[in-house]
């Protein structure tokens, strides 16, 4: 398939790790659109039938964490894994850098820039207390009541949190039509990568190389 | 730069998940507490904001509005009616005026969700439950209590013990004012010492049984005997206890 390929254009996700993606992200939308018409008056007003969105946001939110955990059954998916937990010298006042002065002159990244790993890393952090305490809230047998009240005010406020930072990932992914055309088709061109990730499109390089040289 | 730049590098990611899920626990544990801090310092900037948006942040001592119907249920002050039937002796059909003209309680309590959120100090004001009882003269074989409400899905139970409770009433006051469309008016039912799911809005019939018949969520996993429980923070804890 990379044969197939233009020259100019490097492999960034495989199948496996789009589908992570996609499949996480339907699911998150599924519990942050059902959770607006659960908590805001307005919206609740509007369509009602509380039984079916209690439903669909428990069982999106519960599933939230399968498409990873599936994933992990794939290399590339355990090797992103891997890239976005570990941060490098590179990443040391990273994001810093990218909110003063852009993604492309904050200096090199690696395949995952900084603000890409933290977010990454947030998103994981919170999505797993809100599996908790969400799960506190729907078996209501399981804690008692003062505990429930911490976990259904917790889960209220990381709620929002969740919704800033998914804005902001929108919104760096609607600034880049490149990224996502990456996101959607697995393949970049190597000017971004140089642009976006150089130490990564470096480490492409040699990779290549080495296989000539094989 | 090829070996730092790569797999090399400190477990950063790591620790922040460790570090939010430690935070989410500590908060569970100590949110009740947090929240009762920050309710009066939220009302007040709350009240003081025009826009409304404060009330809607978590502990701003809001309700959220919880509604089962595909609508938003409706009936005017003249077209609403309460049935009183069952094993009773007189069936009663009751205007709002009707209620409003028999004699009338007043109790100020915490609203407490079973999910977990409050609203503190909620006036709720009408007839007791067990006023309507008296005045329908229930059946020696009548046991139980079944809501019924205009949106057509809705219902209740009660035991006859607990509904004749001195904190169990219909409403059709709430802070002073009418019981608004969204909080269940023109009348709501209020059973102050369970969780709300308990006090059914739009509240249109009440029917005695010979047996207690769960209502919506009950059948759908909530307990139908929803004592607020001891170690909820209440100071108001249920009178004598059944």
């Amino acid at each position: 398939m990379a044969r197939t390929h233009p020259v100019d254009e490097l492999r960034r996700f495989s199948t496996a790790e789009r589908w992570v993606h996609r499949t996480t992200s339907t699911l998150m939308m599924l519990a942050i659109l059902t959770a607006l018409f659960l908590y805001v008056p307005g919206f609740a007003e509007l369509v009602g039938r509380r039984l079916l969105l209690v439903t669909v946001h428990e069982w999106s939110g519960i599933l939230l964490p399968l498409p990873l955990a599936v994933g992990l059954f794939f290399k590339g998916v355990r090797a992103d894994m891997r890239a976005l937990d570990r941060f490098g010298p590179q990443d040391k006042g990273w994001v810093w850098r990218a909110m003063r002065h852009g993604t492309g002159t904050a200096g090199p990244a690696g395949k995952f820039n900084a603000g890409q790993k933290l977010y990454s890393a947030l998103i994981a952090g919170l999505v797993v207390v809100m599996l908790g305490t969400g799960v506190m809230m729907w078996f209501t047998a399981l804690s008692p009541l003062n505990l429930r009240t911490g976990a259904s005010y917790v889960h209220d406020w990381l709620a929002l949190v969740i919704g800033v930072l998914v804005l902001g990932h929108i919104r760096m992914a609607m600034k880049d039509p490149e990224s996502r055309h990456g996101m959607r088709t697995g393949w970049v061109t190597r000017s971004w990568a140089r642009r976006e990730h150089r130490l990564w499109e470096q480490e492409q390089d040699q990779e290549q190389d080495q296989e000539q040289q094989k | 730069m090829d070996k730092e730049g790569g797999l090399a590098g400190k477990p950063v990611g790591r620790r922040v998940v460790i570090g939010v899920s430690a935070l989410g626990a500590l908060g569970v544990a100590f949110g009740a507490r947090i929240e009762s801090g920050l309710n009066g310092v939220l009302s007040t900037i709350s009240a003081h904001d025009p826009t409304g948006i404060t009330s809607l942040l978590p502990g701003g001592g809001g309700f959220q509005f919880y509604n089962v119907a595909s609508f938003l249920p409706y009936r005017s002050d003249q077209d609403y009616r309460l049935t009183v039937d069952g094993l009773v002796d007189h069936p009663t059909s009751y205007t709002l005026a009707d209620l409003e003209a028999l004699p009338q309680t007043t109790l100020v309590r915490d609203v407490q969700c079973v999910t977990g959120w409050r609203v503190p100090n909620t006036e709720f004001g009408g007839v007791l439950l067990s006023e309507l009882l008296d005045r329908a003269g229930v059946k020696p074989e009548g046991k139980a209590l079944r809501f019924t409400c205009f949106d057509n899905i809705y219902s209740e139970s009660l035991t006859l013990a607990e509904a004749r409770r001195p904190d169990v009433m219909v409403a059709h006051q709430m802070d002073n004012a009418p019981v608004t469309r969204d909080h269940g008016g023109p009348v709501r039912l209020y059973v102050a010492p369970m969780y709300f799911y308990k006090s059914a809005k739009w509240l249109s019939g009440i029917t005695v049984t010979d047996r207690v018949m769960p209502g919506y969520w009950e059948q759908n996993g909530y307990d139908v005997e929803a004592w607020v429980g001891r170690s909820n923070g209440r100071t108001d804890a249920p009178i004598d206890g059944e």
